[in-house]
């Protein structure tokens, strides 16, 4: 959903192949396996929920140095996630929205917070 | 910007939103308000606890203008000029960038949990868009 609601996304990902309609990008192999990474890193945060900046110093680092991301797309995949979650869960009252919005919020932070 | 399928997409799905206005503006703020508590901030004249009339109200008010502006899609920038006005010399939420998009991230929340997987790819995409034309007319007369 990120490359397809927010195209300009697309940009860091040039070697995953076709991008070029919703269809092509759903079907996609490489945005599912790197949807996987990603979800499954997002599960670290939530097994060290007392130490998130920790969890993530290494991949904070690695997005700065080495894949150049600006961190406003932290923001903007957070959002989306949610949207993910509210769509698939019946079950997404104002105070589980609120919570997540916290959570991926503070992990914004924390890939951010090696930028330098 | 919003192509001819987006304004179709975004037509259809707001019609099973027309019956529930004041439903679905009331919750988008209610969650907007638990999620990002600086909206708050705007309202310290209302009794924002669940389900107040206040709320419901405005709530209503809300979603009746999404509907203007869903009607007017071609014409964003006429259909909400007195709102746009009243954005920029009276009410002076700030800065719009963010306060819009907070309500805008929860409307669509609400769009997701009532519609489940018919909050498709292609419908976010539309409606964020909609969403953000929507904001970017109400900020135009800022300065």
């Amino acid at each position: 959903r990120l490359l397809i609601v927010y195209p300009w996304t697309q940009r860091f990902f040039s070697s995953f192949g076709n991008l070029s309609s919703p269809t092509a990008i759903v079907g996609n192999p490489k945005v599912r396996a790197h949807g996987k990474k990603v979800l499954t890193s997002f599960g670290d945060a939530i097994k060290n929920l007392d130490n998130i900046k920790a969890t993530y110093s290494k991949l904070s680092e690695l997005h700065c140095d080495k894949l150049h991301v600006d961190p406003e797309n932290f923001r903007l995949l957070g959002d989306i996630l949610i949207i993910v979650l509210a769509a698939h869960l019946k079950d997404f009252g104002p105070a589980c929205q609120a919570t997540w919005q916290k959570l991926v919020g503070v992990v914004a932070h924390a890939l951010a917070y090696k930028y330098h | 910007m919003l192509t001819a399928e987006d304004k179709k997409v975004i037509q259809q799905i707001w019609t099973k939103v027309k019956s529930h206005e004041e439903e679905f503006g009331a919750e988008a703020l209610e969650r907007m308000f638990i999620s990002q508590p600086q909206t708050k901030t705007y309202f310290p004249h209302f009794d924002l606890s669940h389900g107040s009339d206040q709320i419901r109200a405005h709530g209503k008010k809300v979603a009746a203008a999404l509907t203007t502006a869903v009607n007017s899609i071609d014409n964003l920038s006429q259909a909400l000029s007195e709102l746009s006005n009243l954005h920029a010399y009276n009410l002076r939420v700030d800065p719009p960038r963010f306060a819009f998009q907070f309500l805008a991230q929860s409307l669509q929340v609400v769009l997701a949990v009532h519609l489940g997987k018919d909050y498709t790819p292609e419908v976010h995409a539309a409606f964020d868009k909609f969403l953000s034309g929507v904001a970017a007319v109400l900020s135009e007369k800022y300065r």
